[in-house]
């Protein structure tokens, strides 16, 4: 059938060999690395609260997927975000497979230590680019997140822990708005200089555009080699495939993206968030373009999750396939 | 948390271009947007729309800056029935000076019915597929155009612009991959015919960036850039992507839909054409000029979806509800 050799290239002979000179040839990275943030990024942003056995399993079906990076909790106070309670019983339960990653946000020492204890072997850390929201979200100024990072950057280096930074609002904040380049190239050079092996530029509300992507990674690229660079792009929008296709024509090779587009934005009502792992990948196999990751498995990932959410999908892909009769 | 959904819903309409200077090098400064909502659009709507809402909505996206809007589709009503009422939207819609209302004309008798009409520019069908064309109107491509010899005879008689759609560009539900010499040869066709402009359209939505720079790259080499539109459905959420791709090799012609409308006939439940907002929100951001007021056109999606009694698929106006 059409669909399904044209969706799956993996699974006809050839197809993904010949796609990958394309990929060369344009000037694309040949491999990007997808870090799935569902499990955390997704459920945070999602109404129900989802029992522990079902986060669990959600985890390791990702597992399965050929996924390199899969975000699994949040070692924050259950008052805060009352979705990641179960933080520890999760980071217990899961299946870990090798050669697959599995970060833990940790934003502040004492949830460091506590992940570490729960079995964590990498941890995220999350600053911002704009004072406003880091007020409004952690109630501290940029500088004062910086030094608790710093904290833990310390403990995680003594122990071998990799740290992955976030910065938040890198193309526009709630609150002030516009945000500069340059601002964004600042708060990213201190996360890299603490040590952050990756810095992952999130636009938190999905204002940006292929415009604004540009003009803030030329300032971010002066500061923090490529390799060390990933974006974190919500469709609030519908932006977030052209400003990733947009970062990675730049040379980003580092995507995250949430299995069935879980996880709706907190500033817009209704609106959507995480871009949809199935159509990220979607648009890079047809660039031709190496991410290790089975779209078919994901789908059925998102299917699960979104039916233990009885939610529909975000991911239009999964939603074209599912009504054109290719998923069973 | 009330402060940061009040920004965010000005912030659509805030997004001014910004100026060229500090936009990419490689786009077009301008980019002419075809509005096809209220035939492609509404065409692939279940519910009909009385004739009244489909004057209403034209007339409203007369007001939004857009400068070409296709009004209808001079077809048989056995097999459009949305399209029924095609002399009565022709003859009812205030037709602003320097915006074009094109009408789609499948054969000779539809063209005669258009012009009779009031229309001024017409749009003829091709595909680049042989099984798509045999489906859809029972014959082979190179008999598709023949038809089309009358109707662009015709249309030179009478000074009439005419546009040409190619479908399945980038793969066909039947046929599966396309290949990019075969969108060129028919694209060449329709230009040799006559046709100003050529429209490519992603009829399933199944391209990427990828498929959509080799098939351009095989048209470009037959029809000039500047006779040249993309028409991307967003079945597969790849639109925005495959649009940003077009632009980068030089298109300047996008073709979208207001608030999205028109699902996808070939897979149920699916979206269809990209809405005109969220391409709009893109173009603004990249210091594109497109002359198109957003927040008005917002508005005139809001209308069409009440009346519709359907929400949105435009992200940014999901985006920029009022609360």
């Amino acid at each position: 059938h059409f669909y399904d050799t044209h969706l799956w290239p993996q699974r006809s002979s050839g197809a993904c060999t010949r796609k990958t000179s394309e990929s060369q040839a344009s000037g694309l990275p040949e491999y990007i690395k997808i870090v799935e943030v569902g499990p955390r990024d997704g459920l945070q942003n999602e109404k129900v609260i989802v029992p522990t056995d079902i986060k669990i399993e959600l985890i390791n079906r990702l597992s399965k997927t050929g996924l390199p990076a899969i975000e699994v909790t949040s070692f924050v106070s259950s008052k805060w975000v009352p979705q990641m309670a179960d933080h520890k019983e999760v980071m217990r339960g899961i299946e870990r497979h090798p050669g697959v990653q599995y970060p833990v946000l940790t934003p502040n020492l004492q949830g460091f230590h506590s992940a570490i204890a729960a079995g964590a072997t990498e941890v995220s850390v999350f600053g911002a680019a704009s004072e406003s929201f880091s007020k409004m979200n952690i109630n501290c100024s940029i500088e004062e997140s910086i030094e608790k990072f710093e904290e833990i950057a310390k403990s995680a280096r003594n122990m071998d822990i990799p740290v992955r930074g976030y910065v938040s609002c890198a193309l526009g904040c709630p609150y002030e708005g516009n945000i500069i380049p340059a601002k964004v190239a600042e708060v990213s050079k201190r996360l890299y200089s603490m040590g952050c092996y990756e810095i992952s530029l999130g636009d938190t509300i999905g204002v940006g555009t292929p415009g604004s992507m540009k003009r803030m990674l030329e300032a971010v690229m002066k500061e923090i080699p490529l390799s060390a660079l990933a974006v974190h792009c919500h469709d609030t929008y519908g932006q977030a495939l052209a400003n990733i296709l947009t970062a990675i024509q730049m040379g980003v090779a580092v995507v995250d993206s949430s299995v069935a587009g879980l996880g709706g934005c907190p500033y817009a009502k209704g609106a959507t968030g995480n871009v949809a792992t199935e159509d990220v990948i979607y648009m890079l196999n047809g660039l031709g373009i190496n991410t290790g990751v089975d779209l078919y498995t994901v789908m059925e990932t998102g299917n699960f999750i979104c039916t233990a959410l009885n939610k529909k999908t975000n991911s239009k892909v999964a939603q074209a396939s599912f009504n054109t009769g290719t998923i069973h | 948390m009330a402060a940061a959904r009040g920004l965010l819903s000005r912030w659509a309409v805030s997004l001014r271009p910004v100026s060229a200077a500090a936009a990419a090098g490689a786009f077009p400064k301008r980019v002419k947007v075809v509005e096809v909502g209220p035939r492609d659009g509404l065409q692939n709507e279940k519910n009909v729309v009385p004739t009244a809402v489909k004057i209403n909505l034209i007339n409203m996206l007369s007001e939004t800056g857009l400068q070409v809007i296709e009004a209808t589709s001079f077809v048989s009503p056995k097999w459009v029935p949305q399209m029924a009422d095609h002399t009565e939207v022709m003859q009812g819609i205030n037709k602003l000076p320097g915006i074009s209302y094109p009408v789609l004309t499948p054969n000779l008798k539809g063209f005669q019915a258009a012009v009779a009409a009031g229309a001024k520019e017409v749009s003829i069908f091709g595909a680049a597929s042989e099984l798509f064309t045999k489906k859809n109107i029972n014959c082979s491509i190179e008999e598709s155009l023949e038809r089309f010899d009358e109707v662009m005879a015709a249309a030179r008689a009478a000074s009439i612009p005419v546009r040409g759609y190619v479908s399945c560009v980038l793969g066909c539900p039947y046929e599966g991959k396309i290949s990019a010499a075969k969108v060129a040869e028919v694209s060449k066709k329709m230009y040799s015919m006559g046709c100003y402009e050529i429209s490519l359209g992603d009829t399933i939505g199944i391209g990427t960036p990828g498929s959509m720079k080799e098939m351009l790259t095989a048209v470009m080499k037959e029809v000039p850039v500047g006779a040249l539109a993309v028409h991307c459905h967003d079945t597969y959420g790849q639109a925005l992507a495959n649009i940003l791709v077009a632009l980068q090799m030089g298109v300047s012609v996008v073709d979208a839909s207001v608030a999205g409308l028109g699902g996808c006939p070939y897979a149920q439940g699916a979206s269809g054409n990209v809405a005109t907002e969220d391409l709009v929100y893109m173009l603004n951001g990249l210091g594109i000029h497109t002359g198109v007021d957003l927040q008005k056109l917002m508005d005139t999606g809001t209308f069409i979806c009440n009346a519709l009694n359907r929400r949105t698929n435009s992200k940014v106006s999901q985006a920029s509800c009022r609360l």
